[in-house]
């Protein structure tokens, strides 16, 4: 599903931030992407939806080459993952469920269809209750779970979170966490990178730990 | 296709109700529209209404003959005869020196000098028409100049000549405004779009993440920029058409003066709704403009 071969990644200025990467995921894989910060966790999960592109080597997603595919094209591998962004990028100028509605406005659902998918996600993570809010006035650990409904709502078949309990307390962590589990057992392949070695120690998944780049075997 | 038009229509809804949702931003962008595009527009208004004065005058050219000072009433019937000879005459009027001058004494602000000629100054005078066109009456002109008695022959062709030459210096000039004028529509659309772009950058970024094409993302903009030319088209023919009525009021008064029931008149149907066209056109152009200029420099990292 996913294949990095060779992968390198260096920035302008020659900042070097993967280094021959090499690794597969599965379909229905759940991985843990971990190291210190600047270790190129957010590099590597920014290559997937070709936020960056590879330096060299090649980035496989669905068996499409992330290196040289159009920009055309790219909207259309994007609708295809879920991503919860580190900064979470919720807009404040709407409500929680106009804000979930948003990844539904450019697939060409009706209003009516799009509706029942974005209640639908809300109600998954618990926030059906909150629709008429602004984001703003949320917990959070309710943001946070905001982002991930905002993810599935197209239902993905990767979900890809950059850090997702960084600013949570420990039990609103452990309810995200849960969540993340629960769309891995319905088929969905998730990624998530975190520097939270408590949490990855209690799930036991595989995880890719990475350092200065390379990854540690 | 039916996808297509629906997120057309969906973009049109929302554009609206962003418009109706800073109404005051909305007024002032639109007003700043109708009045630009209101000059041109009305100096347009008012040559089309000379030139349809113009063009009645001539539909019916007259030349007017005056006679010598000392043409007896035998030279003049002669010269009747002669006049009504002439092919394509078809309307021949003789008007005395005395029906002159009484008709001179009828208007108010000359009876006074009038009253204090001690002779009558006006020549006896012929007033024809032909039916045919200006030019025509233009080829007559030196065969009526040699005729007996003749002093002055004038052609009404000559001064619609002069009003059609003026018309045309008068067209030049509201085209050049009107492009002026245009290039400023389009500056502030490309403004105003900035602005926008600049506003909804967190939604541009996020919606680049999740998927939106190029088009999507575009499309609003396009919208709004259409939207506001076609709205301050409307404000450009209320506005023309308020001063019209306004003027209106004065030119019957002065028309009348004239015996003369000549009022101005407002552009037709298919006339407004190319200005209204236009006026979008120009929109989406400046829209068009900044989305290009503007959007390219929001790349999600």
């Amino acid at each position: 599903m996913i294949s990095f071969s060779q992968v390198r990644k260096s920035y302008r200025g020659g900042h070097e931030a993967l280094c021959e990467l090499s690794f597969g995921i599965e379909t229905g894989e759940l991985v843990f992407i971990t190291g210190r910060s600047g270790a190129g966790k957010s590099t590597l999960l920014k290559l997937i939806p070709a936020i960056e592109r590879p330096t060299s080597g090649t980035v496989l997603v669905n068996g499409q080459n992330i290196g040289s595919m159009r920009r055309a094209a790219i909207p259309y591998l994007r609708r295809n993952l879920g991503l919860i962004f580190q900064d979470q990028k919720l807009l404040y100028d709407r409500s929680v469920f106009d804000n979930v509605m948003l990844p539904l406005a450019f697939t060409g659902h009706a209003y009516k269809d799009a509706a029942r998918r974005a209640r639908a996600a809300l109600d998954k993570v618990g926030l059906l209750a909150r629709e008429k809010a602004n984001p703003i006035t949320l917990s959070g650990g309710e943001q946070q779970r905001l982002c991930i409904a905002r993810a599935v709502v197209n239902r993905p078949s990767i979900l890809l979170a950059d850090e997702p309990t960084a600013s949570l307390d420990s039990a609103s962590a452990a309810e995200v966490v849960e969540m993340f589990r629960s769309f891995n057992q319905v088929g969905v392949t998730v990624l998530i990178a975190t520097h939270d070695e408590a949490l990855v120690q209690r799930l036991n998944p595989r995880v890719l730990s990475l350092r200065q780049g390379r990854l540690e075997q | 296709m039916s996808t297509w038009l629906r997120q057309h229509w969906q973009t049109f809804g929302l554009t609206l109700r962003r418009l109706a949702r800073n109404p005051l931003a909305t007024l002032l962008n639109v007003m700043v529209i109708g009045v630009a595009l209101a000059l041109p527009l009305g100096g347009y208004m008012l040559l089309q209404n000379l030139s349809s004065v113009s063009r009645q005058l001539t539909r019916n050219p007259q030349v007017s003959l005056f006679l010598a000072l000392d043409a007896s009433k035998a030279d003049i019937t002669a010269l009747e005869g002669r006049l009504k000879q002439i092919p394509g005459v078809r309307a021949l009027r003789f008007i005395s020196r005395e029906q002159a001058l009484h008709s001179l004494k009828q208007s108010e602000d000359l009876s006074d000098v009038i009253a204090a000629l001690q002779t009558n100054p006006l020549p006896d005078a012929f007033v024809l028409e032909t039916g045919g066109s200006a030019a025509e009456l233009e080829q007559l002109e030196p065969q009526l100049k040699a005729l007996p008695k003749v002093a002055h022959v004038q052609l009404d062709s000559a001064w619609v000549k002069r009003l059609e030459s003026l018309l045309e210096l008068g067209r030049m000039a509201v085209l050049v405004l009107a492009t002026l004028l245009a290039g400023g529509l389009v500056a502030v659309t490309f403004n105003t779009i900035r602005l926008q772009i600049l506003t909804q950058k967190d939604e541009i970024e996020v919606s680049k993440l999740i998927g939106a094409t190029d088009a999507f993302i575009r499309r609003p903009f396009f919208h709004l920029g259409l939207i506001q030319g076609a709205l301050g088209g409307l404000a450009a023919l209320a506005i023309v058409y308020l001063c019209m009525h306004v003027l209106n009021r004065s030119i019957v008064e002065l028309a009348q003066l004239y015996g003369s029931d000549f009022r101005l008149g407002f552009f037709g149907f298919p006339d407004c709704f190319a200005l209204l066209a236009f006026a979008a056109v120009l929109g989406w152009l400046g829209a068009y403009l900044s989305v290009s200029r503007h959007l390219s420099g929001i790349e999600p990292r």
